[in-house]
């Protein structure tokens, strides 16, 4: 095994990270980020499904037939997702509401996807553990910065509570009704990704083109 | 010394070595607003050309300059209007104060008030558009090494007119940051940009503030007052009730209504357009296929009908002089950039919008203006237009052979 434990789980964080480098499942990071609770959920959820699934997944991986490996791992998977949406309706409805399918669809969200196909089938169950709860939380720190963004400056609250006072309830700030529509997570993740790739520059990908400058003659 | 010798004396500390030569291009910037760029093509076959960048950005300010007088007196009308109508409780802030210590009155009735009026609304938003986008576009010219060009005039200028006069200083601001930063700069500037920037500014505003940038109470900047624009009274009630609002088609044409700014004039926009069109800055395709766009399809869904929608029956020549239609078409629409290339192209990107902006108008109940939305939604559409325009025309020409 080429990587230590500790590089598993910290490397998907910033250096590997599946939204901002990957550029993976970003329909439910638009979807669920406009208040931090909700994102705060969906991490754990995310996280507990990836782990769980890639350690299951490696666990079975050489009896698994190469032919048909995609529909035993969703089937690993959609047992998780479920038991998990289970547990929500169960300890959390009024967030399970909220979320609604997106919990459902954490089935076809592509970094669980990518992690089994990726790394669960060729690695031990532990190492594949441990990749799931990195790969895990490293989605779920952009899901909680763009939730952030969005919850403080779109409602002016953190975690439901208010921040900065808006001027319907008597206060000074008026929220930016932008954020609260799903396509501003666009923008907040496109910045993310500008901000990532200026601080690390060996993310930036090489360019498709190059234009010739011209030659004097 | 002379300017140009000043300019020449320092010039050595901005080169490659100098003492400043991170700060070329906003040395590049003043030198090339006080003189022409210097820049000339080094590779053969040095075509030549009068209009530079420099010339097409100036002569587009210089089009806008009917809207932006006629913005200002009919912000001035508009807002005298409405103190007269309230009487002069509703007079209050500096504006008025300002006025009333140089001495100018607030009849709705003399031109000299109106514009005196109207300018105080034009000047801060103008001038916070400036700095704010000034600031933003030198910490990106200086951190990536481009220049600075005169795109930004025209850009900070249409924003200007397109904003109702209401509008908060920190909206204007964070709008213009916005068109500029994400509707500009992160596609690498000038030339590059694939949407408006000022449009990319104004859409940002619509959807984070709407209660600033639609409704009955923005337009004229006077507590109290409530105005709604012709598009509003039709969307309600059909073109019939225009007139009981006393809004008259010469109205409008002319200007005397509630709107943004600088949008309101249909005939100032037609004479901005004509100039553009007669210098060429404008390519006339564009203004074909957006006319031809919404007069169709306005036509096509008079004969259709609807019972319950009165936007249905609104006649082409409405469309015409209401709401922004008059000033997307001479401004945005013809905007080199983000239109499409193509002569084909360029047809069918106009047609788009002028459907686009009958669509959003008649059709979707929640957006009474659509030429904003219109133009964005064709911006995005462009290249693929040209593409299809290019395949079509690699195919026709394949079968030749």
């Amino acid at each position: 095994m080429s990587q230590t434990k500790k590089e598993l789980l910290v490397d998907p964080l910033v250096d590997n990270n599946p939204i901002t480098l990957q550029v993976l499942g970003l329909c439910s990071a638009l979807a669920v980020t406009s208040s931090l609770k909700v994102a705060l959920v969906m991490t754990i959820a995310v996280t507990v499904v990836t782990a769980f699934s890639s350690m299951f997944i490696s666990i079975l991986r050489n009896q698994i037939p190469g032919s048909i490996r995609i529909i035993v791992q969703m089937v690993i998977i959609a047992s998780l997702v479920i038991l998990v949406d289970q547990v929500l309706k169960a300890y959390a409805f009024e967030i399970s509401k909220t979320l609604s399918v997106f919990v459902g669809l954490i089935i076809t969200n592509c970094i669980v996807m990518g992690r089994a196909e990726a790394f669960a089938m060729k690695n031990p169950p532990m190492a594949s553990f441990i990749d799931g709860i990195g790969n895990g939380l490293g989605y779920g720190l952009i899901l909680m910065l763009v939730g952030f963004i969005r919850e403080l400056f779109g409602s002016g609250s953190l975690f439901g509570i208010t921040i900065l006072e808006t001027v319907n309830n008597g206060g000074w700030y008026v929220p930016n009704g932008m954020l609260l529509l799903p396509p501003s997570a666009f923008f907040v993740i496109g910045l993310l990704i500008w901000a990532f790739r200026t601080w690390k520059p060996e993310q930036v990908e090489e360019r498709d083109f190059k234009i010739q400058t011209a030659e004097a003659h | 010394m002379g300017l140009r010798s000043y300019l020449d004396s320092i010039e050595p500390n901005f080169h490659k070595g100098g003492k400043y030569e991170k700060y070329f291009p906003i040395y590049e910037m003043v030198e090339s607003l006080m003189f022409t760029p210097k820049t000339v093509t080094t590779a053969a076959p040095h075509a030549r050309s009068y209009v530079d960048m420099k010339r097409i950005m100036t002569y587009v300010v210089i089009a806008t300059i009917p809207c932006i007088l006629m913005a200002m007196y009919n912000t001035g009308l508009q807002t005298n209007g409405a103190i007269a109508a309230l009487g002069d409780s509703a007079a209050t802030g500096w504006r008025v104060g300002l006025l009333q210590a140089l001495g100018f009155s607030l009849n709705p009735d003399s031109l000299i008030a109106n514009m005196a009026h109207g300018f105080l609304y034009f000047l801060p938003i103008y001038l916070t558009t400036l700095i704010v986008g000034g600031i933003w576009e030198v910490l990106f010219a200086t951190v990536r090494g481009h220049e600075v060009n005169e795109g930004f005039l025209v850009t900070s200028m249409l924003y200007v007119l397109i904003m109702p006069a209401s509008t908060p200083l920190w909206q204007v601001a964070l709008g213009i940051s916005f068109g500029v930063v994400i509707g500009k700069e992160v596609f690498g500037g000038t030339g590059k940009n694939f949407l408006n920037p000022a449009l990319t500014g104004r859409a940002f505003l619509y959807f984070a503030y709407p209660a600033n940038m639609s409704g009955n109470t923005v337009w004229t900047p006077v507590d109290g007052f409530s105005g709604a624009t012709a598009l509003g009274v039709t969307a309600a009630d059909g073109v019939q009730a225009l007139a009981s609002q006393g809004i008259s088609w010469s109205n409008a044409f002319f200007g005397f209504i509630q709107g943004s700014m600088g949008e309101t004039s249909t005939l100032a926009c037609l004479i901005g357009l004509a100039f553009l069109l007669v210098t060429k800055i404008a390519n006339w395709r564009l203004i074909v296929g957006c006319m031809g766009g919404m007069i169709g399809f306005s036509l096509l869904l008079n004969v259709i009908g609807s019972d319950t929608n009165p936007m249905f029956a609104m006649p082409w020549y409405w469309h015409l002089v209401v709401g922004g239609y008059a000033f997307g078409l001479a401004f945005m629409v013809t905007e080199p950039v983000s239109a499409s290339h193509t002569n084909m192209g360029r047809y069918w990107y106009g047609a788009l919008i002028g459907f686009m902006v009958v669509m959003i108008r008649v059709i979707n109940p929640a957006f009474p203006e659509g030429m904003m939305l219109a133009i964005l939604f064709a911006n995005i559409f462009a290249p693929l237009i040209d593409y299809f325009v290019v395949r079509a025309n690699i195919k026709r020409r394949a079968k030749r052979v």
